[in-house]
């Protein structure tokens, strides 16, 4: 048996249950940040958004300012983006290209790759200033699996690649939509704020007990639009089998039996008639590429992936890549972009970003109504103090698959995190 | 063709703004042509076709009108109970005569239960058309000017 002060874990007693203290609680925001963000590997930006050299971006993960680009030789750089000299912001557009890069407030000019290439009145500085000590400094670690680029506060960190472990598995699955194997963030980022803890949009983001009851709108939408929904199996919630998997490091993901559109690769009235005939060749292209069984996983299943902390990637109505950081103990910016296979045709791609729309971002039928579900929790958990306690034990009691409606995966989020809290 | 004057734009424009401030949004959608579309573009990518970015809301008039039946369902958890929204529509002036595209700025500010105010500032950019002598509207795009959202945008 376990207890500690915010995760109660008790196999034997099957209780599991979370002190609300840590959706809430200004010092454990404040310790969040040394133990989790400044120990896991933070997702920073995907390959395609910087393609080509001197294209940058502009990003704000765990507190700092990050430059994301390409050198002169086309290699990916990752920078903490203060000058060195009194610390200012270097590059401040969002995304550009640059041949240099200077801070504008004494003129300090930066190459590419990073170093120092001028500095003006340098001969008034002693001996002992050496410029090639002085370049943009990188965090202490950078890393890219398959085009999806991270850093490491942590100069002691595991690889990205033990790090993500059984998870690569799923990212795999995404990425073989693309007869190359390789996907494209789309132009175009929605970008929004939440007023809720950020562990609540963990949850949130691959807990599919919600999906009924939250969001009937979106179900009927699809139901009036041609779309058949099936009542659930005795026992169960929603229309389809779904499962749950803990992937170990505090991963997880929903692994389901596809019941919605999906771009790659199947139709739904609601992408019209002419995208029909293309739907069914992007599906024949990966059966012939990939051989039936791996096939009907890409293209029948849907799996929404927590890598841990930070970063989701939904893989239903369309490919969304999310992350988001914790700005106080009940609020959050989001960002999300659209993922795509490069190759995909003009038409193909208007059907995955049309699908995109249909449930995801501020401006869909579901998300909105995730977002009222996270305010109103954060509003409800102002009584953490009397009301001390959430249940999160669904599954707890069964043998073998978890489905993606019971909590194990959810569990396995908060024992990384606890983990982590207490420094172990 | 008829000379459209910017104060019979701006009435139409008040107009419409009021009915959605007062949800009445059945004749809102009766100010809308039958081929009507609405998009609000990602805020970093304002000028840009849904065929190929991003977007936070690309709708023909079907989604228009499953967008109304949705928010009108007390299972729209995001609306219901309802906002209380007050829109301010300014600096509206002509931009072209033929098809009569308007641009104004908005804000809009919205009220849940007994929050603080969520501002969504903006910029329309309509195509309107008379049809049978009434201004209708054929597209609208609302782009917004904050980097970052309030979290819903409807």
């Amino acid at each position: 048996m376990s207890v500690t002060r915010l995760v109660l874990n008790e196999p034997q007693a099957m209780r599991f249950e979370i002190n609300r203290a840590a959706l809430v609680d200004q010092k454990i925001f404040e310790a969040e940040r040394g133990k989790i963000f400044e120990r896991c590997w933070l997702y920073v930006g995907h390959e395609s958004e910087v393609k080509n050299p001197g294209d940058f971006r502009t990003r704000t993960i765990c507190g700092r300012p990050i430059l994301f680009c390409r050198d002169s030789a086309s290699e990916l750089r990752v920078f903490l983006n203060t000058c060195r000299h009194r610390g200012t912001v270097v590059c401040r557009e969002a995304e550009g290209n640059a041949e240099r890069y200077t801070c504008f407030y004494h003129g300090w000019t930066y190459d590419r790759d990073g170093k120092l290439y001028a500095v003006p009145g340098q001969s008034a500085y002693p001996p002992s200033f050496d410029k090639s000590q002085l370049g943009l400094q990188p965090p202490p670690k950078v890393d890219n699996y398959r085009g999806f680029v991270f850093l490491n506060f942590d100069a002691k960190a595991v690889s990205l690649r033990e790090y993500l472990g059984r998870a690569t598995e799923y990212i795999d699955l995404v990425l073989d939509q693309s007869p190359s194997g390789r996907m494209e963030v789309i132009h175009g980022t929605q970008e929004y704020d939440i007023r809720a803890n950020w562990k609540l949009l963990v949850e949130n983001s691959f807990d599919d007990y919600h999906l009924i009851t939250t969001h009937a709108t979106w179900l009927d939408y699809l139901k009036s639009s041609g779309v058949e929904i099936k009542r659930p199996e005795k026992g169960h919630v929603l229309p389809s089998h779904g499962l749950g998997r803990d992937l170990g490091g505090g991963h997880g993901t929903t692994d389901n039996v596809n019941f919605r559109g999906r771009p790659v690769a199947a139709w739904i009235p609601i992408y019209g008639d002419a995208a029909k005939p293309e739907l069914e060749r992007i599906r024949s292209e990966v059966t012939a590429r990939l051989g039936a069984e791996r096939a009907r996983r890409v293209c029948d299943t849907n799996r929404n992936l927590l890598i841990f902390p930070n970063l989701v990637l939904l893989d239903g109505s369309s490919v969304s890549v999310r992350s988001f950081q914790p700005t106080a103990p009940d609020r959050m910016r989001v960002r999300a972009w659209a993922l795509g296979p490069v190759e995909e045709t003009s038409l193909a791609r208007e059907v995955r970003l049309d699908s995109f729309l249909t449930f995801y971002g501020p401006g869909g039928f579901a998300t909105p109504d995730d977002i009222e579900a996270l305010e109103s929790v954060q509003t409800g958990l102002g009584t953490y103090k009397e009301v001390q306690w959430s249940p999160l034990s669904r599954g707890m009691a069964k043998e073998g698959d978890q489905l993606n409606t019971d909590e194990a995966h959810l569990r396995a989020f908060w024992i990384q995190w606890d983990k982590l809290m207490r420094g172990a | 063709m008829m000379e459209t004057a910017r104060a019979e734009v701006e009435d139409f424009l008040f107009h419409e703004a009021s009915l959605l401030d007062a949800w009445r949004l059945d004749e809102w959608l009766q100010l809308l042509t039958d081929d009507a579309t609405y998009r609000v573009p990602s805020n970093d990518r304002p000028q840009s076709d849904p065929k190929s970015a991003l977007f936070t809301i690309a709708d023909d008039i079907r989604r228009i009108r499953a967008r109304v039946t949705r928010l009108k369902d007390p299972h729209a958890h995001a609306e219901s109970p309802r906002s209380r929204t007050r829109r301010m529509i300014a600096n509206v002036r002509i931009v072209g005569d033929n098809p009569l595209v308007v641009e104004a700025n908005f804000v809009i500010y919205r009220f849940r239960g007994n929050e603080d105010v969520r501002q969504y500032v903006g910029r329309y950019r309509h195509t309107l058309e008379r049809r049978d002598g009434k201004l209708k509207i054929r597209s609208r795009e609302a782009i917004m000017t904050r980097w970052s959202s309030p979290p819903w945008v409807q």
